[in-house]
């Protein structure tokens, strides 16, 4: 099973990201961003990270990237693509997924072990969780706020697409507690927390996020 | 040679954290006058010559692809003399 990661310039977590695929037993494939060839992948991972310096807006530039017209059509036709943090910004810039994501509300820069409900186990990203389990992963970033118009938030709602829901304490003013959505087809996911970052005990606080990729694989294969 | 202004704001609904805390800077320097700040970002794109219709119809295109986010913001586009 191929699975890509995407390198943008500014990309941070992008080797996370094929350690975290390889370590779930899939083969994990860099593509570059320069160049609209998905070499065969059977899904494609968004890392975190400040594409393009998060110039302009988190994500607005990396949107025109050629890899991203390939992804975008990709993604129209079912094509599997988790968006992490920075990848979660560029999906809703390009989007593919609704809604914006703004600075914080207290302005501050937030790295931290979070608790999140995973509401959505109906995604080949999550379907190796149970539905309402909660899981500890980390987030970091200064622009996580999830904002969509009424109408948005209504749809995700009714449809069952809120994928993660922060537990506990909403760390930024996400509306609805808001950590992570899918897009009507189900194959789109982005979310703000790192699950490439808790897939070892050694160095997260938590395996938990490793079911993303174990989830991604098993769908795939199911196909 | 003239200079076309893009103003991108915030949709007044989407909350505006920067603005928050610049508002609640003011009264610390004694300014009283604010009930709300609402900040936003201004492109200064110039051109050569005096602005065409053709190319004032591709700032608007491009404001609306590129310089906004037509989800959260909303933007005018005017020529500066």
């Amino acid at each position: 099973m191929r699975i890509g990661v995407v390198t943008f310039p500014g990309s941070l977590d992008d080797s996370s990201a094929l350690r975290a695929i390889t370590l779930a037993g899939g083969e994990a494939v860099p593509l570059f961003h320069a160049s609209d060839d998905l070499k065969e992948v059977q899904a494609v991972v968004l890392p975190g990270g400040f594409s393009y310096g998060d110039y302009l807006r988190c994500g607005a530039i990396s949107r025109f990237a050629p890899i991203m017209s390939s992804i975008i059509v990709a993604a129209e036709h079912g094509f599997p693509v988790l968006g992490i943090c920075n990848g979660f910004q560029i999906l809703t810039e390009s989007h593919l997924l609704p809604g914006a994501l703004i600075r914080n509300q207290d302005l501050h820069f937030i790295c931290t072990d979070q608790p999140v409900t995973v509401e959505n186990v109906n995604t080949p990203w999550t379907n190796g969780y149970a539905k309402g389990q909660r899981i500890v992963i980390p987030i970091k970033n200064g622009e996580g706020s999830f904002q969509a118009s009424a109408e948005t938030l209504a749809e995700l709602e009714g449809e069952g697409r809120i994928v993660l829901r922060y537990a506990d304490k909403n760390p930024n003013g996400s509306q609805n507690n808001i950590a992570g959505i899918s897009n009507a087809r189900g194959n789109v996911v982005g979310v703000m927390p790192h699950p490439e970052q808790a897939i070892e005990d050694l160095t997260g606080p938590s395996e938990d996020g490793l079911t993303f990729f174990t989830s991604i694989l098993q769908s795939l294969v199911a196909r | 040679m003239a200079t076309i202004i893009v103003d991108v704001m915030l949709k007044p609904e989407i909350l505006d954290p920067q603005g928050q805390a610049v508002a609640a800077a003011l009264p610390r320097l004694g300014f009283t006058f604010a009930t709300s700040v609402r900040q936003g970002k201004r492109f200064e794109i110039t051109v050569a010559g005096e602005p065409t219709a053709a190319q004032l119809a591709e700032v608007e295109e491009a404001a609306e692809k590129l310089l906004s986010n037509p989800v959260i913001e909303t933007f005018v586009v005017r020529v500066e003399k």
